[in-house]
């Protein structure tokens, strides 16, 4: 017999198509898929269930469907998907609480999947070039999405003391760019014109959609305890990725970076929070020895490699979009 | 043609490292192509980017140290300015983990460095064969001169003349990179912070680490005591050493401290400004920008007897004791080159 696994977050494109993957494997024989939206197309192979987060119904459901592993992509990165920010840290924070729980008072949960973000580490002139896994923040993220993906990485931590029988994986992504996915950063690379800010030239390090998902999945086939990084090799400077995405920029004094951000992006999905701020001036790169090492994954992609195929989306033949 | 390189870091056998050399595969299959053809400047396609697993090379071929990964004779021969510009305004190049931007730094920075060197302070550089031409080592050095020329200079010495031209990677306060543009071009001149994993990570990749353990109080202090050495900060440089079993290079520079003479420090002015001191020079600020231009001092470079690591136990590191007498050894042997050097300069200014 396969293995049950409940996937949390399915309604969004990383979930659906995680969803997507698992299903297709043969060591995998039942998908179910959580979100607190149904999903715009139905998940092939996946067992949908619409799950509020005031609601025990996830705990009822992992019971009687005897789930094994469980995957948690439900933290929200930007108060736009949530609408607004006081819904999005409820989604985030009490949402995994609540699934935590729920995964606590299932006996046949064995192991734990949960995509954090290397967000936690934040950014800072005192970072050092690369961070490992065992470091801790120079400068702690004090808001938004990073500071959410911290309090969740603390709840997951207390859920694998007190379930010692339960492997916790517990994997901080670089962020997440490829032809499909569309984030803050995304966004952000696609401004007609892009700011920056006036004499900092941040390092950046990305990881595949495919890679991402990749990663995941070898979590769950192989689960491993620990935490680990996940990223493309190497680093872009943001100078660099905007000569070769071939955008107008702006450059603008640290103070007024994000008035000015906001403005050139109407449509707010670029992000200008003080935390993507810092990135933006910072930026940050992680140590990956420990999911070579440990994980055993082997990304397919460089950050360079994975920024190009961003770059060049359009040119793509239109893949069967999932979910 | 070079096209993107990702340059490997990481100790000999390090999966990180293996990356480094893996990435590699287009790109050199790019120059190759590049070489006999026009430079590729349009969208690659995103199937170069996949890493072909076949192409994954051992680590043990790996070239150590950047110098030898972005050589002069790779960079195309007839390429005039204009495409030198031109390709970098595509972004089309490589830079390192700590974003170390090789060919900037050969073709750009050491540039605007090297008149200061050669004409303005007419360094004279000695005791190069004590640096290694491969491996790792760790060069330790007095700090002077209110802005940290000084480091610029031996940054130029090494890479010029040292038969290798190593790239001198040098370990930084955080207010460098804290500061617009000083931090930017720090990076990509291959700075990074002074803190225990970026040292050890860089020595272990066998490169040439530069550390000047006064900080602050060195580059800061007073005209009147020129050439008295500070306190070594906490010897977390030495602790670096001993877990890579680096050779410690204990390197004098002298001049730097009469590039600007500081009479006083205008403390209130730099509380204002959040710096660690603001000097107040004979020129300076009077004269303005004027009084920004360096004194034409001479000077001299002097890498003294590397002071080996390899040979204390495992463990050295976290002896206290071994620390601090390894930190004192360096900081006397410092100080009695800069004593040898200064007898043998004729004048401050000769």
């Amino acid at each position: 017999m396969g293995r049950t696994v409940l996937v949390t977050g399915v309604s969004r494109y990383l979930g659906g198509r995680m969803a997507v993957l698992l299903a297709s494997d043969p060591a995998v024989s039942n998908v179910i898929g959580v979100d607190v939206v149904p999903p715009d197309l139905a998940i092939p192979g996946t067992e949908f269930v619409r799950a509020d987060i005031r609601n025990p119904v996830i705990a009822k459901v992992m019971g009687e469907a005897g789930v094994d592993t469980v995957v948690h992509m439900g933290v929200i990165a930007t108060s736009k998907q949530a609408g607004g920010r006081s819904t999005m840290k409820e989604i985030n924070v009490i949402g995994t609480m609540q699934l935590l729980a729920a995964c606590q008072r299932t006996p046949s949960v064995r192991s734990l999947i949960v995509k954090s973000t290397a967000a936690v580490y934040g950014s800072g002139p005192k970072d050092p070039a690369k961070f490992s896994e065992d470091m801790e923040p120079r400068h702690a993220p004090s808001s938004g999405w990073a500071k959410d993906s911290v309090e969740v990485e603390t709840y997951v931590r207390g859920f694998a003391r007190r379930r010692p029988d339960v492997t916790v994986t517990n994997l901080r992504f670089a962020n997440f760019i490829g032809p499909h996915v569309q984030t803050a950063l995304t966004a952000y690379f696609s401004l007609p014109v892009v700011p920056t800010v006036f004499g900092f030239d941040p390092r950046l390090q990305f990881v595949h959609e495919d890679d991402g998902l990749e990663a995941i999945r070898t979590a769950v086939l192989a689960p491993r305890q620990g935490t680990f990084n996940v990223a493309g090799d190497g680093v872009l400077m943001l100078s660099q990725a905007l000569r070769r995405a071939r955008r107008p920029t702006i450059a603008v004094p640290g103070p007024m970076f994000s008035a000015v951000g906001r403005a050139l992006s109407p449509r707010g999905l670029a992000d200008f929070s003080a935390e993507a701020v810092r990135y933006l001036t910072f930026g940050r790169a992680l140590d990956t020895r420990a999911m070579r090492r440990t994980l055993g994954f082997e990304p397919s992609w460089t950050s360079e490699g994975a920024f190009m195929s961003f770059m060049n989306r359009d040119e793509l033949a239109p893949e069967a979009d999932v979910a | 043609m070079p096209d993107a390189d990702v340059i490997p870091f990481g100790a000999p056998g390090d999966p990180d490292r293996d990356a480094g050399r893996v990435a590699l595969g287009p790109s050199k299959a790019a120059r190759v192509v590049g070489n006999t053809g026009p430079q590729p400047t349009g969208p690659v396609v995103p199937v170069e980017g996949r890493r072909p697993v076949v192409e994954r090379e051992p680590s043990a071929a790996g070239v150590v140290g950047t110098h030898e990964v972005w050589t002069d004779d790779e960079i195309p021969e007839g390429e005039g300015w204009l495409d030198f510009v031109r390709r970098r305004m595509a972004g089309d190049y490589g830079v390192d983990d700590f974003g170390f931007d090789p060919e900037l730094t050969d073709k750009v920075l050491l540039s605007v460095l090297r008149p200061l060197y050669r004409s303005w302070f007419r360094v004279e550089t000695t005791g190069l064969e004590s640096v290694p031409s491969e491996s790792g080592a760790l060069i330790v050095a007095n700090h002077s001169g209110v802005i940290a020329i000084d480091a610029a200079m031996a940054q130029v010495a090494l890479h010029d003349e040292h038969p290798a031209h190593r790239h001198l990677r040098m370990l930084g306060a955080n207010l460098v990179f804290q500061m617009p543009v000083m931090g930017e071009i720090a990076r990509k001149a291959g700075h990074t912070l002074a803190c225990q994993p970026d040292a050890e990570r860089l020595l272990a990749a066998g490169e040439l680490v530069g550390v000047w353990p006064e900080g602050f109080k060195g580059i800061g202090k007073p005209f009147s005591q020129r050439y008295k050495l500070q306190r070594f900060g906490r010897g977390g440089f030495v602790a670096a050493a001993l877990r890579t079993k680096s050779p410690i290079i204990p390197t004098a520079i002298v001049g730097a401290e009469e590039i600007y003479p500081m009479i006083a420090n205008a403390k209130t002015i730099a509380r204002i400004l959040g710096l660690p001191y603001f000097p107040i020079t004979p020129t300076f600020p009077w004269l303005g920008p004027v009084g920004m231009v360096p004194l034409p001092s001479k000077w001299l470079i002097h890498f003294g007897d590397p002071i080996p690591t390899d040979h204390f136990p495992e463990g050295a590191a976290d002896d206290p004791m071994v620390v601090f007498n390894l930190t004192d050894q360096v900081r006397e042997q410092i100080q009695q080159s800069l004593y040898r050097l200064l007898v043998k300069r004729p004048s401050a200014f000769g």
